[in-house]
């Protein structure tokens, strides 16, 4: 039962591989955005999932709760500020990776990849 | 007093005078704020690096926080010279920046031009300085996030598309690197890299240990443009505007490789990365492979910018090549390429902006003749030719000959006719630009063509002079990656 005890690990890899694979092999750039989001978010579940300490409460000093001798009752703060600024960090790459694709709209008038190439070859 | 938080200083007056640039509105107020600032970043740098030489390696916590809590810069001669190496471009590119960027891009651009260089300034500058492995990924996406919006300030359409590719790799590779660093973290519970490289010894064994490294290197792989992960990389250079494409392929590529330098030698160590993984068994082959075949694919470039980009991915082959072999002499070959790429290459590309400037093309058919009506631009791009060819008395020659050295250390013959056949091959495409500017005529009724002004043939001039002046007196850069090579090997100390 090991295995499916770290069912959130397994959920991690499930989401990187979904989203490294929307990446490659969709030819629209907005569903490219969207692959590149679903990659970074299993990055973000990952950081999540380490600072969890089983049993655990969120890291605030709270009077009365005694921890009982040798066991630990918070759960690891700096993996999820850690994660706070990878969220900023995904939050402005996908800013700009969409007003870069407003702008392709623009340029070529189609946001798919394979029209754009045809298009360069073209000219 | 001031002299105590030099290392902050030299990310926070770049960092701080950004803002400001946007602000200012005006191109040409903005323009000089960020020369003031990049200025001071290449006093901070040169007065570190002098400190580390006479005193050893400098730690700074930042708000007094004590490492490994708290964020640590820690700066000795490795990335005391790579700081250098990028202050000092970034000081040389900017005075160029005012012509060129004036010519490139409309008005209203200017100072958020000025706004996102300097934000890749201080990314790059951060990423060389932290001593924390999670701050270097911070630093990474300031620089990357900077840079995509300076390649899609490109005028060709292509530019857009070229910034959205590298947008997607770019993120793809920082994202493996964080992994990585996750991972890490979850061995060892600490982001410090002294620290990590004192808790990784005794996990020697770990699985977790292994896939963070393999993450860290493919992460780290894409974004220095190693073989068969540089798709990114000639279209991004080849349609950002001239500026930008001069400052990056003087810097950018230079920062990652000092990022796997650190990652190899300091936090896993040694003996892990090259005796446990060898994976100098799969950089030497990789690095090899880019030589021959990204020179012979620049061989058949008609953009020069193009055929340019090709032998950078090329060039940082050499330095792959020197630190697989993970040998004194071998790094400091790699550590000295970093220095003499940056300062040709850089150069190079400023001297296609100085003729993009006056003829608006850098097509080889544009250069027909442009030998005798841009003599002293066509001249400065023959001296940084001969010195990618590797010709003595340029700092090619220099590095070439510590590569050949370390190859013959090893009895590698092979890896040492590959670094040869590397130089013949850039003989061939530096030829094809020197024949169309010297040996075939102007076409008829071209436009009469101007020397470029002086603002641009100056910091040309200054970065193919150093790349000359370096393969004569080759005291300082030698001694600084002699001394930087015999740090990495001999661990973290």
């Amino acid at each position: 039962m090991e295995v499916f005890g770290l069912y959130n690990y397994w959920i991690v890899i499930v989401l990187m591989m979904t989203g490294f694979y929307v990446v490659i092999s969709r030819g629209n750039l907005i569903k490219k955005i969207v692959g590149l989001n679903i990659f970074q978010t299993s990055m973000f579940i990952l950081y999540i999932s380490m600072g969890k300490v089983r049993g655990g409460t969120a890291p605030i000093i709270v009077e009365g709760l005694a921890c009982p001798e040798g066991a630990v009752c918070y759960s690891n703060p700096l993996p999820h500020v850690l994660i706070l600024t990878a969220i900023v960090v995904g939050v402005a790459t996908t800013a700009l990776g969409l007003a870069l694709i407003v702008r392709i709209k623009e340029a070529y008038g189609t946001v798919e990849e394979d029209e754009i190439q045809s298009q360069e070859v073209e000219t | 007093m001031i002299a105590a938080h030099l290392p902050a200083l030299q990310i926070v007056l770049p960092l701080a005078a950004a803002p400001l640039c946007l602000l200012l509105r005006r191109g040409t107020l903005a323009w000089a704020l960020a020369l003031a600032a990049s200025w001071a970043a290449l006093v901070c740098a040169a007065l570190l690096l002098r400190q580390v030489l006479i005193s050893g390696p400098i730690s700074y916590e930042l708000g007094s926080w004590a490492a490994p809590w708290g964020i640590e810069y820690r700066v000795d001669a490795v990335n005391g010279f790579v700081l250098l190496i990028v202050a000092a471009v970034g000081a040389v590119i900017l005075p160029y920046a005012r012509t060129s960027v004036a010519h490139e891009l409309p008005e209203e651009q200017h100072a958020t031009f000025y706004t996102a260089f300097l934000l890749c300034l201080t990314g790059l500058l951060g990423v060389t300085i932290t001593g924390d492995a999670f701050n270097l990924f911070v630093f990474l996406e300031i620089s990357s996030l900077s840079s995509y919006v300076l390649i899609a300030l490109g005028r060709d359409r292509r530019a857009l598309t070229a910034a959205f590719q590298y947008l997607v790799m770019g993120t793809i590779g920082a994202t493996f690197i964080v992994i990585g660093v996750g991972l890490l973290y979850m061995a060892t519970g600490t982001l410090n890299m002294m620290d990590l490289a004192e808790r990784l010894p005794p996990l020697a064994g770990n699985r977790t240990v292994l896939v963070a490294f393999a993450f860290l290197t493919v992460g780290t792989g894409l974004k220095l443009a190693l073989f068969p992960l540089h798709f990114w990389l000639p279209n991004a250079y080849a349609y950002a505007p001239s500026v930008v494409t001069g400052f990056l392929a003087a810097t950018a590529t230079k920062v990652s490789v000092y990022v796997l330098l650190r990652f190899f030698f300091t936090v896993f160590g040694v003996g892990y990365s090259f005796e446990v993984l060898s994976v100098g068994k799969l950089l030497i082959p990789l690095a090899a492979i880019a030589i021959l075949v990204c020179s012979t694919v620049a061989i058949f470039q008609n953009d020069v910018k193009r055929m340019l980009a090709y032998s950078s991915i090329a060039q940082i082959g050499y330095m792959i090549m020197g630190i697989g072999f993970a040998t004194t002499t071998g790094l400091t070959a790699g550590i000295l390429h970093l220095f003499n790429h940056a300062m040709m290459k850089g150069g190079l590309f400023l001297a296609l902006g100085c003729v993009f400037l006056r003829v608006g093309s850098v097509r080889l058919e544009a250069l027909h003749g442009l030998g005798k009506r841009m003599p002293l631009t066509m001249f400065s791009f023959v001296l940084g030719g001969l010195s990618l060819v590797g010709v003595p008395l340029t700092v090619g020659f220099i590095s070439k000959w510590y590569l050949v050295q370390a190859a013959l250390e090893r009895d590698d013959w092979i890896l040492a006719v590959v670094v040869l056949v590397g130089s013949l091959l850039a003989l061939v495409y530096v030829w094809r630009v020197v024949e169309a500017a010297y040996f075939k005529p102007a076409p008829e009724g071209a436009a009469k063509v101007e020397e470029a002004p002086l603002s641009m043939l100056i910091p040309t001039w200054v970065l193919i002079g150093a790349s000359i002046y370096f393969g004569i007196d080759t005291s300082l850069t030698v001694g600084v990656a002699r001394q930087a090579a015999a740090q990495l090997i001999g661990g973290a100390s």
